[in-house]
């Protein structure tokens, strides 16, 4: 096993995601069987291939310089859970 | 023990774009929060971004300025990181292939010149900006977050660790900024943020090879305080080893108020980015016609126009230097230069006096309130013989004041100099009737009697007189 329960807590932590401790073994399991199969990718030869960046055949989708008007403040703050000045509120943001 | 230090500097400057780097959205400054957002720079699900063609071309200007290998092949990638100032939770930035690579700054510090790598520059998106509910972020409860600054677009300079000195560090960033200007690709405003920088610093033994442990200081919104952050980092890292501990690698905030460096204490996850290619974007190719093009339309840079100013203007290289250090102060230089044929009287006044009024006033040579003209119609005046120095001193504050001509302001203040020498031969006449007694010195070889003798006529013609026709006449007088 090269995933530990530890490194997934740590992956969720900073996915900021709560994993319940019922499913920890579960997804510690699934987490090496994702990296397994990567393993048996890595058996093939890609000397001399250079890695895909896109898996799109297309480069250079560009627009031009100019300048367009969004959406309104008030429908840019319609989902925002808090409001404060025009600005979406959060909570303290160090500890 | 001795330590040398070592600085590396990143520097973040906002593109002069009309539109942010993936939306259509205005980079205008100020404005209402949140008026210049769309779904894309809000991180709404299902928005794509299109990247703006402008940021390529900027980044490539920037680029060629620098010196860098300008890189043909471009991808975008996601810097994960969760902080309310990014919509998306993630900044698209250029990870492993920066747009541009191994640059150079020159820079001259105490007479010497010295070359300051360039690791590489990059283009990524600015962030949003947070309105702490307290004083400080520490002290607040909630922010408010203002996205209309999120997806403008930057480009971060990062530099090689080559800087030994906060001198250094300054001549660096100063030579930058003046690079920038020049090539008009940012405003440069340190004030309002569209130049930013961070300073890697660390401290070593003299003569070691390795570097110690570095802490990267943020918030570093003036040349002043950059030089001060960098003095009080090195004397801080120093003492510390000194006193048997050692330096931990953190982010530091400057506090210029405190006028010292505070630990952030981040968390050790913070750091962890996971870059991953941006899918959403394809691929930006540059082929040798483009970066051909961007180059032989960049402006004129600060070391082609100091060589100019050099040649064609004749100034010192010091004079050279300081002028063209601002593209504003150079194309004032060069506008002023326009209406005398005296540029070096007008470097003089600009390193001079102008200085000295836009240092006293803190404001910059665009905010001068003397035009260009009327600086090079006063050095003529001087030249011509009309002003003395010390009545064009008089004559220069009034122009701060009132902004009027110097010609207007010397026939106002009735401050024409007398020139005329049927006038002056009468003062002089009247003078030596009053004073035998110092042409009899001046006579017996005491030269102090002719200073005497020439500041009574000065004294006579309210400083009006031209000083060498008196003293040529004075002598005349007395042989
Ligand atoms: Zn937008």
């Amino acid at each position: 096993m090269k995933v530990t329960t530890k490194d997934v807590e740590y992956i969720a932590q900073l996915s900021r995601l709560t994993i319940p401790e019922s499913e920890m073994e579960k997804f510690t399991e699934q987490f090496n069987q994702i990296l397994n199969y990567a393993d048996i990718l890595n058996e093939l030869d890609t000397k001399g291939i250079e890695p895909t960046a896109h898996v799109l055949p297309l480069s250079n989708v560009l627009r031009e310089d100019v300048a367009v008007e969004g959406v309104s403040q008030e429908v840019a703050l319609m989902n925002a859970p808090a409001v404060h000045d025009g600005g979406f509120k959060v909570p303290r943001v160090i500890e | 023990m001795k330590y040398a230090t070592v600085i590396g500097l990143e520097v973040h400057s906002e593109l002069k774009t009309k539109s942010k780097a993936f939306c259509s959205c205005s980079t205008e400054f100020g404005g209402e929060p949140n008026t210049h957002v769309c779904p894309v720079c809000l991180g709404m699900p299902g928005a794509l971004p299109v990247l703006n063609k402008q940021v390529v071309e900027f980044a490539i200007r920037a680029g060629l300025a620098l010196d860098c290998e300008i890189k043909k092949f471009n991808k975008f990638d996601r810097k994960n990181y969760f902080y309310p100032d990014l919509s998306k939770n993630y900044q698209i930035s250029q990870f492993d292939k920066p747009i541009c690579e191994h640059g150079h700054i020159d820079i001259e510090v105490d007479g010497q010149t010295k070359r300051v790598g360039i690791t590489r520059i990059h283009m990524e998106e600015d962030a949003g900006k947070l309105v702490h509910s307290g004083a400080t972020i520490k002290t607040s409860e909630s922010s408010a977050v203002d996205y209309n600054r999120a997806g403008v677009p930057l480009i971060e300079i990062v530099s090689e660790p080559d800087m030994r000195s906060a001198a250094e560090a300054r001549a660096y960033m100063e030579k930058l900024k003046a690079i920038l200007e020049y090539t008009d690709v940012s405003d440069c405003k340190m004030q309002e943020g569209s130049l930013r920088c961070d300073a890697n610093i660390s401290v070593m033994p003299e003569g070691a090879t390795e570097f110690g442990t570095r802490a990267e200081i943020k918030n570093l919104n003036s040349f002043r305080a950059l030089e001060r952050a960098i003095e009080y980092e090195i004397q801080r890292q120093i003492q510390l080893v000194e006193d048997g501990g050692t330096v931990v690698q953190e982010t530091r905030t400057w506090d210029d108020g405190k006028g010292m460096t505070l630990s952030m204490r981040s968390k050790e996850e913070a750091h962890d980015y996971r870059y991953f290619p941006e899918p959403d974007l394809v691929p930006v190719v540059i082929d040798d016609a483009w970066i051909a093009r961007v180059k032989s339309e960049l402006p004129e840079l600060p070391a082609a126009r100091k060589a100019r100013l050099m040649q064609e203007k004749g100034l010192v290289d010091y004079d050279a230097e300081n002028i063209v250090s601002t593209k504003a102060m150079a194309e004032y230089f060069d506008e002023a230069a326009k209406h005398t044929e005296d540029s070096k009287g007008i470097a003089n006044w600009l390193l001079g006096d102008v200085s000295a009024y836009l240092n006293s006033e803190n404001i910059t040579i665009e905010k001068f309130p003397i035009t260009p003209a009327n600086l090079g119609e006063m050095v003529n005046l001087i030249n011509k013989g009309v002003l003395s120095s010390k009545l064009a001193k008089k004559v220069f504050a009034e122009m701060l004041k009132t902004g009027k001509t110097p010609q207007a302001l010397v026939k106002e203040l009735g401050l024409e100099q007398i020139s005329d020498e049927g006038a002056i031969v009468k003062i002089v006449e009247e003078t030596l009737a009053e004073n035998p007694q110092s042409i009899a010195d001046y006579k017996a070889g005491k030269d102090r009697a002719l200073g005497f003798l020439v500041g009574q006529i000065m004294k006579k013609s309210r400083g009006k007189a031209n000083p060498e026709m008196v003293n040529n006449l004075l002598k005349e007088r007395m042989q």
